[in-house]
This record gives C-alpha cells, structure tokens and sequence, in this order.
C-alpha cells in the first residue's frame, strides 16, 4: 500500500523537472488538482496513515516473534472460538460495505443505505464478538500478566480493536448523513476514504490473526 | 506580533482572540506556536546543562537555588547521583524531542512549507491544531514530573529497561517520574505522526500549479523527508512505550527478565523478557530520529548558502537524491547504538558497513556546499554566517561517526565522552546551528522586522567558539578514557582531565549566556525592530512572494536561480514568468511545444 504511494511520488519526480522541463496543465501526476475541483486530501492522507499503522502493528507482531523465540515461558493459549466467527462477520462487513458503494454508483438509494447501516452493525457485532473472546479467556483465569503470549494477544486485539473502533466512527458519520451522500450533495470522497480504511481494518485482522493462530 | 505581515497571504480571519492566537489552525501561527514551545524547551534544557557542569566540575559546591526545586534531589544545594541522572535524563529528552524534533520540522515547516510550495493553508488544518495541542500537553507531562514524587526519571532519554521497567525500587525518579515520561513521550507520538500526516498531504496534493517535486526549494524537500521518517518511526517508538507502560503497570514481561535482584530485593513477578527488544524497538525509531533532527538544518544549509552566496544551489538533484538516501539508510543502522550489547559479531559488521555507507550521501552534501559557495559573491548576513558554522559543525560532529561506527573502536568509546562529544557536535549544536541561521533568516517574514544585525553576529561568533570549546575536548576526555553519566569524577585516573572538565564548565556557562543575547535579540526585534521589506534577502523562493501577486501562484523554474546571465538583477523568483532569457525558460517553452 506504501509502496504505491512511493512508486506514484517517484513517477512524479521523473515527471518534474529541475530544469523546468513541463510546467503546465497535467504535469501535475496523480496527486495534481483541478483548480475548483474537490482537493483528494483525504484519500492521500489516509493511504500515508495506513503505512504508519502498518509500522506499528510491525513493531508490536516483530516484538512477538522476537519474545516467542526467547525463552520457556512462551504457553501457548486455545483461541476461543469465537473468533472465527469475528473473522466471517468483518469480512462480510467489507463485502456490505462495497455492495453500499456499488449501490450508491448505480443510483439505487434505498439499498446504498441498507448495506451502509448493515456495515455499521457487523462492525459492532464484531467488536461485540472480541469482547466476548476475552470474557472467555478471563473466565478461562488466562489475563492480560498470565504469561507472554496472552500478553500478546490482548495487545494485538486491543490495539486492532482501537483501531477498528475509529473506523466505526467513520462509520456512523456516513450513516447520519446517508440521506444527503445518496442525493449526491455530500461525502464522496469520505465514502471512499472509509471504504479504504475499513478494509484495511480488514486485512489487518487477518493477519493478526494469522499471528496468534501461528505463534500465541 | 506586529501588525505588519503585509506579505502574509490574505485568509479568512478568525474570530476572537482565542482562535485567533491559542487554538488557532492557522499553520503560520501553529508554527510559531511549536518555534517559541522549543524555544522555551531549549532555555530549560540549557539551564540543567549548566547545573550538570557546574556539578561535575566543582562537586562539592552547593548551587543556590536547587535545594528549593528537589528538597530530596538536592539538599542544601548539593545534588545526589540520581538527581544528577534526572536532570541528565530531563536535558536530553528535552532537547531532542521537544526542541531538534520541534523547532526545524515542526516550527519553521508549519510556518513555510505551505507558503514555498504555493499552498495557502496545510491539508488538514484542525488536525494540525491537534498535533500542536498533544505536544503541548506531551511537555506539561515532561515538566510536571519535576514537582512529582521521587522527581523525573532517572534512565536517561533512552530509558533502557529493565531500569525504567520496575518502578520506584530503581530510583527515585523511577516511580511516578518514569511514568510521566512515558506518558509524555507517547503523547508526543501521536502529535507528530498526525504532524508527518499533514506535511506529507500537503507536499504531494497541495503544491502551486508548476511546483514540480524537482522544483521544491531543499528546506520542502527536507521537511517531506524528515515527514516520512516521523511517520515509519515514532509509530514504532509508540509502540515500544505501550509494551513499556504494561511491563510497568499491568505486571507483563516483555522487556523484564526473571531473577533480577534490585536495590538487595529480589523482583517478583516478571520472567523471560528481553532488555534488548526494547533496545531494538527504541534504535529502530532512535536512529532515524537523529536524521529528524539533521535533515531539516541541512535542508535549511543548502538553500542559505546559495542565497547567500548569489549562486545556484551546486548538484540540486545530487542533494535531493542524498536527502532520501540519507533517510533510507538511517532505517538501516539503528544497531550500531548496540554494537556492546553483546551483538553477533556477523550483525555488527552489516550494521558497521551500513553506517559508513551513510558517509557518502553525507560527504555528497558537504561537498556541494563547498561547490556552492566556490565562487560565490558572499553576503555575510547572520543567517549565513550560522549555516556556514553548521557545516563546520556537521564535519566535526560527523567524522567522528565513522570512527564509532567500528566496533572494534566503539566498544572502546562507547561509554566515554567521545560519544558526548560525538552526538553533541553532529546532531545537537549542528541542529542548533539550523535552528538560528532559520531564525535570522525567516524571522522578517515571520514577524515582520528585522533582527539586528550586529547583535545577530556578536552571537554567531560567542556561540561558534563556545560550542568548540565546550564540545571538542570532550573528544579527548573520551580518548582518555573518561566515562559518561557519572555525576561525579572521583576516580583517581580521572583526576588529571579534572582541568579540562573545570574549563568545558566555564565554557558552557559562557556559550549558555551569550545566548541570552539571542533571547534580547529575539524579544528586542519582536516588537522594536526595523520594519523588513517583502523580500530583504532578495531570495527566490515563494514564501517571499508579495501578497499582491495573489493567490493563484504559477511556479515557472526551479528554486535557485540566481546570478542568471543577461537578467537585470541577480535573482528570479520562482514565479517570475519572462518571455526571455533563462534556460528554464526555453525548457518550458519546448515542454509546452510538444
């Protein structure tokens, strides 16, 4: 995802020049503006926010690895198995979310709003769901100190879940102005930025999840 | 604030005082807002410097005043080993994140990175507020620590467990000091990542029609780079502070081994954690935190010299491919922070070949520094005066780097004053070099006058000699074998350097007072300086674009046109579209034929 970023910023500097070699209308690359036209501030800004995250749950899965390989005390913990449930119910939020968008595209209104509410509530199922996976690992007696790996695993779902819960925000923003979106007259580009975000919410869950079915 | 920013470009004005001044999301004010915060830092910072080296010189003094601030920390005057460590642990991580990170990226980039690049207003403006308002908290939480219990934190501005991971059976400071650190530090985190957010928006969406990237003035291009950096490394910093905090407060072991006996307990509780998973955490954000620091002085050195020396930035795109060459390498060498942890020899070795590799990119700029002022005709303005004295700082601070990138060597110097010399030299004086000429330089623009000259120079030369003084002896403490962080040189091999340490003190008090000079200038200038013109550095560069050639600006030519042939004056502004006359021109012309 940075990387796109990257390519598209070095494709640009081979478009510039130092020599002033084209300076008019559509040297500007893919980040150029059209003068009136709506700024996509948004749309860069939350693909350069995506690579920071990127970097922090790379810190915290690294730390994991590290940890892991360091020493007796790494117990491994039985993943409730509610979490695969989670899982379905965030993937199916991601494939709502773009039948909203779909819906939105081909003008129909009334499902462009159903699909949006149905995000929003399979974003809270999913929360819902995590909260539930730790209710039954506290129940189980596995907490947060026990030992290294449940450490990980309430940080890894904690810090997702943070996350996520951001998106959700984002979420909620879009469904109280559903009306107007669907008339054309507001949220274009934060409809696409939240799409974007929550898919990578998406993708991120998955690897993490892949990590504590791998390591925790 | 004067009334006089008539360059200003005109924006809607806010109302009230409070959102004008204080919660503004203004990025002019913003920025002057994070410039006097570190300038703030900086004078604090400056002032525990002084206890230190008044401490170390004269061990048994008792300093007037310091009894009053920690009753523990220093009774009657006379301050402990660990108060010496707090004070050493405060100067550092004031200084660097609160003034190196603050004052060249985010001060003087809020105020001008929008103005050079034609932007009239940064992407996100509230999130901008926002970035400033947790920085602003992040230092009360720093400062408050002062006045809590057992007073601030005594592990240095690394904070290396397990001394920072076990509370107060540590030390003093390590109970609520810590905490606070590290609280502050994740604050910090998070107002800088949102900060890097908006500088990079803003460098790829919103530059002026014909604002190339080839085409950025080096300060844009130095504060995008410097962006990038922030926003890949404090994210791991966070990350490394929440591991921290639960090892602290929710009794995990990440960092915490088993079997570690403190102060004659045994600790209880924690096993199987890893020092030095914190340690690579920490470098990997440590490491390209020193370019932070660096980037945005160069970036600030390359575009003064060629104004000032009425030439052509030599090698612009050389500097731009050293600048991200630069940031890319620094992601790769954060291990030779820990070549004495014990490293595999094979690990240090690549670490030791990446870090020399650094040298190159490096030694490129200063080189095209040189290239840029051979010939030149130079004004020697304060400005210029500072950023040549960084490029002398820079290679007397940075050849010393290649010398600690050898293991062999630096397990040798590790823990001397040769690395106090080291990274005081290349990252803090050199950035503080940054920092002044940015001041002399933007401060007409900034406030509408002028600074004076003659006081301006009467500064340079106090504080050129100062830093040498204070900084290069330190080199051959460090040689001699002279450890760092003691609070005192009670050994008797170390008797015999007591007369350079009693010299550096007096030269530090020295260097300390002249910059009080700079503090008059400042404040003298901020409200009775002469009135400045629109562009009295006659420089080529948008921010000096008069307000009524309006908003729309269209940038026709790269950033360093001066000295021009066949031009009536010596310089032409960026946005300066002639029929005649440069070879931009004709390339602008034949770009648009095709």
């Amino acid at each position: 995802m940075a990387t796109q970023t990257k390519l598209s910023v070095l494709e640009e500097t081979r478009g510039g020049d130092g020599d002033g070699g084209n300076w008019g209308e559509g040297s500007r690359g893919r980040f150029g503006w059209d003068p009136g036209a709506a700024l996509p501030v948004g749309l860069t800004g939350i693909w350069i926010a995506m690579a920071s995250i990127t970097m922090f749950f790379a810190a915290f899965t690294s730390a994991m690895v590290v940890r892991a390989g360091l020493g007796a005390d790494w117990t491994r913990v039985a993943l409730p198995h509610i979490l695969y449930l989670n899982t379905a119910i965030l993937l199916a939020s991601s494939l709502t979310l773009e039948l909203s968008k779909h819906c939105l595209k081909a003008g129909r209104a009334g499902q462009f709003s159903g699909w949006l509410f149905a995000t929003a509530g399979l974003g809270i199922a999913f929360l819902a769901g995590q909260l539930d996976a730790w209710r039954e690992l506290a129940a189980r007696g596995v907490y947060l100190a026990r030992n290294p790996a449940c450490s990980f695993f309430y940080l890894l779902t904690a810090a997702h879940g943070i996350h996520l819960a951001g998106g959700l925000l984002a979420l909620f923003y879009l469904v109280a102005r559903h009306r107007r979106i669907a008339e054309g007259a507001i949220g274009g580009t934060a409809l696409k930025v939240t799409t974007l975000y929550w898919h990578f919410m998406d993708i991120l869950w998955l690897y993490l999840f892949l990590m504590l079915i791998l390591w925790v | 604030m004067t009334p006089t920013h008539s360059q200003a470009i005109p924006r809607k004005a806010a109302r009230g005082f409070l959102r004008k001044y204080v919660f503004s999301t203004d990025h002019q004010i913003i920025g002057k807002q994070y410039y006097f915060l570190a300038l703030f830092s900086a004078l604090v910072a400056m002032l525990l410097s002084w206890l230190m080296r008044v401490h170390l010189a004269w061990p048994r003094l008792a300093i007037p005043g310091l009894g009053e601030l920690s009753a523990a920390g220093a009774p009657n005057g006379m301050m402990t080993p660990e108060y010496y460590l707090s004070l050493l642990t405060m100067h550092g991580t004031l200084m660097i994140f609160f003034v190196l990170t603050t004052a060249p990226q985010s001060g003087f980039g809020n105020c001008f990175l929008p103005a050079q690049i034609g932007a009239d207003e940064m992407a996100f403006p509230r999130l901008n507020m926002l970035s400033f308002w947790l920085t602003f908290t992040s230092l009360g939480a720093l400062l408050s620590s002062f006045w809590a219990r057992g007073g601030p934190a005594t592990s240095g501005w690394t904070a290396y467990p397990p001394l920072s991971g076990l509370g107060s059976i540590t030390g003093p400071g390590e109970g609520w000091g810590q905490s606070l650190w590290i609280i502050s530090i994740a604050l910090f985190c998070v107002g800088s990542l949102l900060g890097a957010l908006n500088f990079i928006t803003t460098t790829l969406d919103l530059r002026a029609r014909g604002m190339t990237l080839m085409r950025m003035p080096l300060t844009a291009w130095a504060w995008f780079v410097t962006a990038i950096l922030m926003l890949l490394s404090f994210a791991v910093l966070l990350a490394a502070c929440v591991l921290l905090m639960l090892d602290r407060a929710a009794g995990t072991s990440f960092f915490i081994p088993a079997g570690l006996i403190v102060s004659g307990q045994m600790i209880q509780g924690h096993q199987g954690g890893s020092p030095l998973l914190w340690e690579h955490l920490f470098w990997f954000f440590g490491h390209p935190e020193v370019y932070i620091a660096i980037l945005p002085a160069m970036g600030l050195t390359s575009h003064l010299l060629s104004c000032f020396a009425r030439k052509p930035v030599f090698g612009y795109r050389a500097m731009v491919w050293a600048t991200i060459a630069i940031g890319f390498l620094g992601f790769l060498v954060w291990g030779h922070h820990m070549f004495v942890s014990g490293m595999n020899p094979y690990s240090a070795f690549a670490f030791s070949v990446l870090t020399v590799v650094i040298a190159v990119p490096s030694a490129v700029k200063t080189f095209n520094w040189l290239g840029t002022l051979w010939g030149g005709r130079l004004r020697l303005t304060t400005a210029m005066l500072f950023a040549l004295g960084f490029v002398s700082i820079f290679v007397s601070g940075g050849l010393s780097g290649i010398f600690l990138a050898e293991p062999p060597v630096d397990v040798q110097l590790h823990a001397t004053y040769f690395v106090v010399a080291h990274f005081h030299l290349v990252m803090g004086m050199a950035a503080m070099f940054g920092i002044f000429s940015g001041t002399y330089f933007w401060f007409p623009k900034m406030f509408g006058r002028m600074m004076n000259e003659t006081l301006g120079k009467i500064h340079f030369i106090l504080t050129f000699i100062g830093a040498y003084c204070v900084f290069m002896p330190m080199y051959f403490l460090g040689m001699a074998g002279n450890v760092r962080r003691y609070a005192q040189f009670v050994d008797p091999y170390l008797q015999p350097l007591m007369p350079l340490h009693r010299f550096i003190t007096v030269a530090a008090l020295g260097l300390g007072a002249a910059q009080m000079i700079f503090v008059f200038n400042l404040f003298g200038s901020l409200f009775g300086g002469e009135k400045a013109g629109e562009n009295p550095w006659e420089a080529t560069t948008l921010e000096w674009v008069a307000a009524s050639a309006g908003k729309d600006l269209v940038v026709y030519r790269g950033a360093y046109e001066y000295a021009v042939p066949g031009k009536e004056k010596d310089y032409v502004m960026q946005n300066a579209p002639d029929a005649s006359g440069s070879r931009a021109e004709k390339g602008a012309r034949d770009g648009n034929a095709n």
